[in-house]
């Protein structure tokens, strides 16, 4: 399973969320390859889940990956939730 | 790497919008020596381009650019404003702590978010943040995370 942590610039936020990300997937029992990278680099780059923003979310319409929007990127419940839900 | 020492943190600062406020993180970093004035010129084209993405939990901004944007040394600076302001986000507006990255393409980059992520996480922190009286309680919060 591989998953994508997005955000614009592929350096600062989406790192942040790929840490919270995958210290919730370990919680969970999942293993996973995530991976964090630029919106514009997530769009041409094959994944099952992409983790984003809803602002970045609109831009990623039409990938095939499965998109999961977090608001609140330090609140590893809602990711928890949100990746619960999707997987 | 300098991460939120004392130089870096300015406590209730006014701004009248997003810019303004990114402004301010930035001048902390320029006058900390840890980013060159075009840094700050950077994070706000990027908040134009891309928008407010970084606004990454309720209340909580972390604008930056790229390394290559006048990054000298990597960095995080922190402003909280006097009056929280409106950066457009759809969930986490208004905005009242800025923490501007200076990342740099090395491994110290990593441990600076790690060690933000770790600080950012925690309610009880947070809570701490916004109430400090002055930039010495800031430093205990850091500090009581490093142990």
């Amino acid at each position: 399973m591989k998953v994508l942590c997005v955000c614009g610039l592929g350096q600062g936020t989406s790192l942040i969320l790929r840490m919270n990300v995958e210290n919730v997937l370990s919680a969970m029992g999942v293993s996973a390859d995530v991976e964090h990278t630029d919106v514009s680099t997530a769009s041409g780059t094959a994944a099952d889940y992409i983790i984003t923003s809803q602002e970045l979310a609109q831009s990623l319409e039409g990938h095939s990956a499965r998109i999961i929007v977090v608001n609140n990127y330090f609140d590893n419940d809602e990711i928890k939730q949100k990746l619960e839900e999707a997987l | 790497m300098k991460f939120l020492e004392p130089p870096l943190i300015a406590l209730d600062a006014e701004a009248a919008s997003a810019e303004e406020a990114i402004r301010l993180a930035g001048a902390l970093l320029t006058e900390a020596g840890a980013a060159e004035a075009r840094y700050a010129d950077a994070m706000v084209d990027s908040y134009r381009e891309r928008g407010p993405y970084f606004v990454l939990a309720p209340s909580i901004a972390l604008p930056h650019a790229r390394a290559q944007d006048g990054v000298i040394e990597a960095a995080v600076s922190f402003v909280r404003l006097k009056e929280p302001v409106v950066f457009g986000h759809s969930a986490n507006d208004p905005v009242q702590l800025v923490f501007a990255l200076g990342g740099s393409d090395s491994g110290e980059h990593i441990a600076l978010l790690r060690q933000l992520t770790t600080l950012l996480s925690s309610p009880a922190h947070l809570e701490q943040f916004k109430q400090a009286a002055d930039v010495e309680a800031i430093q205990q919060i850091i500090r009581g995370n490093e142990q």
